[in-house]
C-alpha cells in the first residue's frame, strides 16, 4: 500500500528545504555533471523522516568519502558492492526490533525513528547485488533502494554491465572491427523488480524534479520495500558535456529511451512529459536526437552502422508499445 | 573443563546445534540473520521455533545466502543491535569477503560455526577446512570440543565481541557435536541474561566534529557517522596494524569473561587459550582441536596405564593465537604432534602445525614437531590410530624421523 496523501513541493518549498537537507556537502569528488550528485540530493529532499544511508560500492561512495574525510552529514555506511540491499534489511530489522521495545527511549542521543535508503549503481543492481535486492523485497523490508543508472561500471572504468544499452561503446564492448559496442539490449530492471509484487517502483529523471520528488517521498512513504530506477548520466563514461546531463535526462524521456512511470501496487501509471507523449505520439522524438550528444554512440552514426539506430529505435518503440498497454493505454 | 557448585542449572538433553539455539535464545540477542546449510541447519530450526511460539523478542532474517546473512548481521550490528549468524562450509566460504570487512570495521557480530569440509567434492561431514581458511579474517576463533562447550562459548562470545569490538566465531564439530544428544547444563534464563546484558553501544569521541561529546558508535541520525569509506594509502596500513593491535588486545578480555563465567556457571576452561591433560612430565603431546581431544585424553589414560608418559593439550583459542601459552607448555617437551583436520595446501603442513612450530621457532629448547593430518571429510579417527600416533611420536623421541607429515587414516 502506498499513502494517499501526496506531497508536491513546489519551488519556494523546495528552495526552503534545500539548505536544510543537505546530505552530502560540497567538496565530494563527483565529476562535473555526474547525474548522482543531483539524484541524491532530490532524495534528501523528499525524505519524511532523518535518513540511514546504505551504500552499494561504486562511484558515489568513492567520490563522497575518503578518510579521514566525509561528504556526509547524516548517518552512512558502506559494506561491499553487491551486499548493500542485505546491509539495509539488517539496519531496518534492528531498528525496528530496537524500537519495539524502547531501547534508546532514556538515551537522548539515539535517534531510532528513521527511514533506511539503499543506493547502488547499475553493477550492484542488475548484475552482482541482484540477489541480495530479490531477497530483501520478498522478506519485505521497509526499504527504498534505489538504482542510480549511468549504464557502465563507470567507478573501475567504464566496462559494460547488464544495464548498458545496445550499441554504447566501453571498455569491454569496444567498437572493434568486427563487433561494434554492446550487442545486447538492457536488463528489464523494472520488470523484474516489479514482478516481486512490491508495493511502489517507479522511474526518474532528475530533470523532472518535480516528479522525481514525489515519486522519492511516495517510496518513503511506502509500506513496504519501494523501488526507484534513476536516470543518471555519466559525461566521463558517455562521452557527453557536463553542461548537457539535464539536456540528455530530459531527451532520454521525450524519446521514450527512459520514460516515466510509476507501479504501485502492481498498476502501471505513466507520470511526467511521458503522459503527454502517450496522448500525443507525435511528440514522441526519435532515439537520433538522445544518441547524437554521446561519445559511446558516435559509430552508430556511420552510414554502414546505420542498422544500430534502427535497432535501437526498434527496441524502444517496442518497450513503449508494451508500457503504453500495461499503462491502459 | 573444571566443574563447581553454582546456581542450579537444568539438565537438557541437547545436540550441539540446540545448545547452540539455547545460548541465542537466551543471551538478549535482537537480530539473527541466517541461512541453512547442513550441519547447521538445527541451529536455525530451533530460533525459528523459538521466534514463532513467542518465546524469544528477535528479528529472525532468513535470508537468502550465507553473503546476505552476514552482511545484514553486520548492518544490524552498526544499528545497534546484538546480531548473530550461523553457518557452516561453502556457507562460510561465500561470506568470505564479509567476513574481512566485519573485522575491519570492528563490528562484533557473533557467529557459530558447525565445521564441515569444504567443497570439492561436495562433502557434509566435519573437518576443520571451512574455519581454517577463515583465521586470517581477523575473527576471534573459539573451538568447542562439545555440547556443553558449544553452549557456553556461544553465551560468553557475546561479551568477548563487543567487549573486544571484534566478531567471534565459536565452532563445534559438524555431526559428531552438532547432531549428536548430550547431557548440556541450562543456566537460567535471567542469569544468562544479566551475565550478557543488553547491548551497550560504545561511545567514542569524534573532536573535529563533536567537540568532546562522547557520542554513539552505531547509525544515528542523532549523531551521523560514516562508515566504511574508502582508506587509501594514507591510512590503511595504520588501521590494519591498528585492528592487529585490537586482536592482542582481546586477550585479557576473553579470560576475563571465562572467569566471570565460571562464577555463574560452575564451568572453568582454565587457561582458556587450551587446555593441557597429563602434560606435566610428559615425553610427548598431542596438541589439537575440538571433539577428538576427548577421544586423544583417553587414550592418553590407556597409554599411562601402560606407564608411557604421553599427554595432550586442546587448542581452544585458535585466534589470537596463544604463542607464548604454546613456547611455555612446550618448553619441557622433546616431541609434539600436532592434530590437523584440514589442509593448507601446498604449504609445509596444517594450520595448526605451521602455528605451533612457528611459535617454537623462538623457543630455547625447540621440540621436534610433527604434523598428523587425519579425519578430512568426516573420516574417523578411532583410538587404534591415535595410539599409533603416540607410539610413532615415543619412536621418533629416540630417532628423529622424516618426513613431518603423516596422514593418519587415509589408503595409501
Amino acid at each position: 500500500m502506498v499513502a494517499k496523501a501526496v506531497w508536491r513541493p513546489d519551488i519556494k518549498e523546495l528552495a526552503r528545504i534545500e539548505g536544510q537537507k543537505r546530505p552530502v556537502e560540497s567538496g565530494h569528488r563527483l565529476c562535473a555533471g555526474c547525474g548522482a550528485g543531483i539524484i541524491i540530493r532530490q532524495i534528501a529532499m523528499a525524505a519524511r523522516k532523518p535518513l540511514v544511508w546504505i551504500n552499494a560500492t561504486g562511484c558515489v561512495e568513492v567520490a563522497t568519502t575518503i578518510f579521514p574525510y566525509t561528504s556526509w552529514n547524516i548517518p552512512w555506511a558502506h559494506n561491499a558492492f553487491e551486499n548493500a540491499a542485505a546491509v539495509g534489511s539488517g539496519v531496518e530489522a534492528a531498528r525496528k526490533k530496537l524500537a519495539r521495545v524502547n531501547r534508546f527511549d532514556v538515551d537522548p542521543d539515539v535517534e531510532l525513528d528513521y527511514d533506511v535508503i539503499v543506493l547502488g549503481g547499475d553493477g550492484g543492481t542488475y548484475d552482482i547485488g541482484l540477489q541480495a535486492i530479490s531477497g530483501a523485497f520478498e522478506r519485505r523490508h521497509k526499504i527504498m533502494y534505489v538504482l542510480y543508472d549511468n549504464e557502465a561500471y563507470m567507478n573501475t572504468g567504464i566496462q559494460r554491465s547488464g544495464g548498458t544499452p545496445f550499441g554504447a561503446r566501453t571498455t569491454t564492448t569496444p567498437v572493434g572491427k568486427v563487433i561494434k559496442g554492446k550487442p545486447l539490449f538492457k536488463k528489464p530492471i523494472m520488470d523484474i523488480m516489479v514482478a516481486h509484487g512490491i508495493p511502489y517502483a517507479a522511474t526518474v529523471s532528475p530533470a523532472y524534479w518535480n516528479d522525481a520528488l514525489v515519486k522519492f517521498r511516495k517510496g518513503f512513504e511506502a509500506e513496504g520495500p519501494a523501488f526507484i530506477h534513476a536516470f543518471s548520466t555519466c559525461p566521463l563514461g558517455w562521452g557527453s558535456a557536463p553542461e548537457d546531463t539535464v539536456k540528455i535526462m530530459k531527451l532520454a524521456v521525450e524519446t521514450c529511451v527512459f520514460p516515466l512511470y510509476e507501479v504501485v501496487d502492481g498498476e502501471y501509471r505513466l507520470t511526467g512529459p511521458s503522459v503527454s507523449i502517450a496522448k500525443n505520439p507525435d511528440r514522441k522524438k526519435p532515439v537520433e536526437e538522445y544518441l547524437k550528444l554521446q561519445g559511446r554512440f558516435r559509430h552508430m552514426f556511420k552510414p554502414e552502422n546505420k542498422w544500430m539506430i534502427e535497432k535501437f529505435q526498434e527496441w524502444v518503440d517496442r518497450q513503449w508499445e508494451t508500457l503504453l498497454k500495461r499503462a491502459g493505454y | 573443563m573444571v566443574v563447581q557448585k553454582s546456581v542450579s542449572q537444568t539438565m537438557m538433553a541437547l545436540n550441539g546445534d540446540e545448545a547452540v539455539a539455547w545460548a541465542v535464545k537466551q543471551s538478549n540477542v535482537d537480530v539473527v540473520a541466517a541461512y541453512p546449510i547442513t550441519p547447521q541447519t538445527i541451529i536455525v530450526e530451533r530460533i525459528s521455533e523459538f521466534v514463532h511460539n513467542g518465546e524469544v523478542d528477535m528479528e529472525f532474517i532468513r535470508v537468502e545466502s550465507e553473503h546476505s546473512a552476514l552482511s545484514a548481521s553486520w548492518g544490524a550490528a552498526l544499528a545497534g543491535a546484538r546480531a548473530f549468524t550461523a553457518t557452516a562450509a561453502n556457507g562460510l566460504a561465500l561470506m568470505w569477503e564479509i567476513l574481512y570487512i566485519t573485522a575491519s570495521t570492528r563490528t562484533p557480530v557473533v557467529m557459530a560455526v558447525v565445521n564441515r569440509a569444504l567443497s570439492a567434492p561436495i562433502n557434509i561431514h566435519n573437518d576443520h577446512s571451512d574455519s581454517m581458511g577463515a583465521r586470517d579474517s581477523g575473527w576471534i576463533q573459539i573451538y568447542s570440543e562439545d555440547a556443553q562447550e558449544a553452549y557456553d562459548n556461544t553465551i560468553m562470545a557475546f561479551r568477548i565481541a563487543e567487549e573486544a569490538m571484534l566478531p567471534v566465531m565459536i565452532t563445534l564439530d559438524g555431526f559428531t557435536i552438532s547432531h549428536t544428544l548430550q547431557n548440556v547444563s541450562v543456566l537460567p534464563d535471567e542469569v544468562v541474561s544479566n551475565f550478557v546484558g543488553i547491548r551497550k553501544i560504545p561511545r567514542i569521541k569524534l573532536p573535529h566534529i563533536y567537540g568532546e561529546k562522547e557520542i554513539p558508535l552505531m547509525l544515528n541520525p542523532k549523531y551521523p557517522i560514516s562508515f566504511g569509506p574508502l582508506d587509501l594509502f594514507d591510512y590503511y596500513f595504520e588501521h590494519k596494524v591498528q585492528q592487529n593491535e585490537a586482536m592482542k588486545a582481546s586477550v585479557p578480555i576473553i579470560e576475563k569473561v571465562h572467569r566471570e563465567f565460571a562464577e555463574i556457571s560452575g564451568r572453568s576452561y582454565e587457561p582458556v587459550h587450551m587446555i593441557p591433560y597429563k602434560t606435566e612430565d610428559a615425553d610427548v603431546v598431542l596438541l589439537g582441536l575440538s571433539s577428538t581431544m576427548s577421544v586423544v585424553r583417553k587414550v592418553v589414560d590407556e597409554l599411562r596405564s601402560e606407564g608411557k608418559r604421553v599427554g595432550a593439550i586442546r587448542l581452544r583459542v585458535f585466534r589470537p593465537f596463544p604463542a607464548d601459552m604454546i613456547r611455555k607448555e612446550l618448553s619441557k617437551i622433546s616431541t609434539v604432534g600436532i592434530l590437523d583436520r584440514s589442509l593448507s595446501f601446498g604449504a609445509e603442513g596444517g594450520p595448526v602445525f605451521m602455528e605451533v612450530r612457528s611459535a617454537l621457532y623462538s623457543s630455547s629448547s625447540k621440540p621436534t614437531v610433527y604434523d598428523y593430518v587425519y579425519g578430512l571429510g568426516g573420516r574417523d579417527l578411532p583410538p587404534k590410530l591415535i595410539k599409533k600416533a603416540f607410539n610413532e611420536l615415543l619412536e621418533a623421541r629416540e630417532e628423529p624421523e622424516k618426513p613431518v607429515i603423516k596422514y593418519l587414516g587415509v589408503r595409501e
